[in-house]
């Protein structure tokens, strides 16, 4: 019993955590079929960012506590706009309108420009921000102790979820943005600033990125690498939710963070290869996610 | 068996490397055997490019390949290099022969994101066995060719970049020869209107199925090889960006020529051997200014900048 209840809490933990790294990447392909494999990146330099910042303003004893959890989303917001934009403007733009293949090529020479980049301006040693992870203290439940930042973290995530659902939903910009998913040509047609939609869309990616790692990085060491590692798994999610589809990636999330905390209590071998096992196994039968569209075959 | 004038080429070219071999030092000859035996991974990618599809996880027949040589030598007793390079490729037919059953039905990035998944399947499993050593891989048992066995440091080495050479040779003719003919053709077509070719009475999935299965051989003999020449395989061999690096070499080489990969695969480990010692932290930021270039300024590989003249016209 005891052994269930952790595996739904690590999965439900585990999984607020995927969804916030895969919301970004879902986010993006959905309105601008970009495969991005440049997200892990993103959340990479949101940690270095929030665990730097952080840091610092632990190790000049500056404030009380409750600060560094602003500065953990306000170094995210302000990194991923940052980067966003830049990217946006100076690299995609000139690439829009060719082949998805290529543009997931080109998205891959970013995750390496970005990778070495961050080593330039961080280096290559570790960053702890552990303080506001260890400040929240602990909730015992029955004989399992549960870290209370955790669990802030599946609120978090369910309320990003939801923020963006309403956006998407209830919002006048969300049902244009729905707009240029459903038919881009057509959209344009009607009048619609696709551009300017498309900048929104990347630079809402790359700061759901950055804020997903900025939230990682107290409870981990911000080390060199833990993009690539984390972009592999964002993919596993949204290819099993549907590209594009944020209920779709909620639900992969579900789905691999309760397999793999299964994995971790049965079978610990199998932990990696069970997130890959899902996912091929959702793919054999359906090709398109759970949630995505079948698209007609065009000639 | 008439040889045409690509054929003869190439013959003369390995030729050239095999006496060049004797002369050059030891350290030259590493790096061309690695590069060489990546390039014929490379030239699985190209391969399945060619058709249309982009591999984003050939890295997993490249570990198949090297660590079934790794294995025969540690537990079944299979010394000898050809026997050990061929059971590598049998292993690596077989299971792409059940995986291409599923991996054909799709195609552009979900063909790319699948195959990745299933090489990073594979790195879950291997990363996690402790009688295969885990992440550290283990070291690969000394060999015999023949019967004969070469001795330790340069001998090894020099035998092993033959080796590299002449299967690097035979696949490139057997490559070249499959390009030329209907069925290689066909492969293009495939890649600009699927849907046209089944029209034409042809089945693309069963052409891209071969297609994959052969891929899937050709890149578990450079994995093997490389198993050889460095004496030791890990699990990195079948993590997503080795898989990525092989992509990289096949858009920098491009698709116009058989030797176009291992050309690429030449200057890239140049650059990386380099790069690597002077600019350690800029070297994949280099790696990706050069693949933004070569798509924006070269989106042929550099095989354009040789064919550039003589096709200029036409294109």
């Amino acid at each position: 019993m005891t052994s269930l209840l952790a595996v739904l809490i690590d999965g439900s933990i585990y999984a607020s955590w995927l969804f916030l790294v895969a919301a970004g990447l879902t986010v993006i392909y959905g309105v601008m079929r970009i495969l991005n494999m440049a997200h892990g990146s993103f959340y990479a330099i949101g940690a270095y960012s929030a665990a730097s910042l952080v840091g610092w303003y632990f190790n000049n004893g500056i404030g009380p506590a409750w600060v560094s959890y602003l500065m953990l989303v306000g170094a995210a917001l302000v990194a991923g706009l940052i980067v966003g934009v830049i990217i946006e403007r100076g690299l995609l733009r000139l690439m829009y309108g060719r082949d998805e293949i290529l543009m997931v090529i080109i998205t891959y020479a970013l995750l390496l420009i970005l990778e070495d980049g961050m080593k330039i301006v961080w280096g290559v040693s570790p960053y702890f921000a552990y303080q506001p992870y260890s400040e929240l203290g602990r909730t015992s439940l029955g004989l399992l102790k549960v870290s209370n930042y955790d669990v802030a973290l599946v609120g978090v995530s369910a309320l990003l979820g939801l923020g963006l659902w309403a956006w998407l939903e209830r919002t006048n910009q969300g049902k244009v943005l729905r707009a240029v998913i459903h038919d881009r040509e057509i959209a344009v047609a009607m009048g619609v600033n696709v551009k300017l939609m498309f900048t929104i869309t990347f630079v809402l990616g790359t700061t759901l990125g950055a804020l997903a790692g900025a939230l990682t990085a107290p409870a981990i060491s911000v080390v060199p690498g833990i993009g690539i590692e984390v972009i592999v798994l964002a993919f596993a999610v949204v290819v099993i939710g549907g590209l594009g589809s944020i209920g779709g990636a909620a639900v992969g999330a579900l789905l691999v963070g309760l397999s793999r905390a299964a994995a971790v209590h049965y079978a610990p071998e199998f932990e990696l290869f069970v997130i890959y096992g899902v996912m091929s196994l959702v793919l054999a039968f359906r090709p398109e996610g759970l949630f995505g569209r079948t698209l007609a075959r065009k000639i | 068996m008439r040889l045409d004038k690509t054929e003869i080429s190439l013959g003369l070219i390995a030729l050239g490397c095999v006496l060049f071999g004797f002369v050059s030092p030891g350290w030259l000859i590493f790096l061309l055997t690695i590069a060489l035996a990546k390039a014929l991974v490379v030239q699985g990618v190209v391969m399945q490019m060619r058709s249309g599809l982009v591999s984003f996880g050939q890295g997993l027949f490249y570990c198949i390949g090297g660590y079934t040589v790794g294995m025969g030598g540690q537990f079944f007793g299979i010394h000898d290099a050809v026997a050990a390079l061929s059971l590598g490729m049998f292993v690596a037919i077989i299971i792409a022969m059940l995986l291409g059953l599923l991996l054909t039905r799709y195609r552009e990035i979900f063909f790319a994101m699948l195959s990745l998944a299933f090489s990073m399947i594979l790195f879950g499993i291997l990363v996690k066995s402790q009688e295969l050593g885990s992440t550290d891989g283990f070291n690969v048992h000394d060999w015999t060719l023949f019967g004969w066995a070469p001795e330790a440091g340069a001998g090894s080495q020099y035998t092993v970049f033959t080796m590299t050479v002449v299967s690097g040779l035979i696949v490139a003719v057997l490559i070249h020869r499959y390009t030329k003919a209907g069925i290689g053709v066909i492969c293009e077509a495939v890649r600009e209107n699927e849907v046209r070719v089944e029209y034409l009475g042809l089945s693309p999935r069963w052409l891209l199925y071969g297609n994959y299965v052969a891929a899937a051989a050709v890149s578990a003999l450079g994995g093997g090889l490389t198993a050889l020449a460095t004496g030791h395989v890990d699990p990195e061999m079948a993590y997503w960006t080795t898989s990525g690096e092989f992509v990289f070499i096949a858009l920098l080489g491009g698709l116009g020529h058989v030797a176009a990969p291992f050309i690429a695969a030449i200057v890239f480990s140049f650059v990386r051997t380099y790069a690597i010692e002077f600019v350690p932290h800029t070297w994949q930021m280099i790696l990706g200014f050069t693949l933004l270039a070569v798509i924006i300024f070269l989106p042929k590989g550099l095989w354009s900048l040789v064919s550039r003249e003589k096709t200029g016209e036409r294109a």
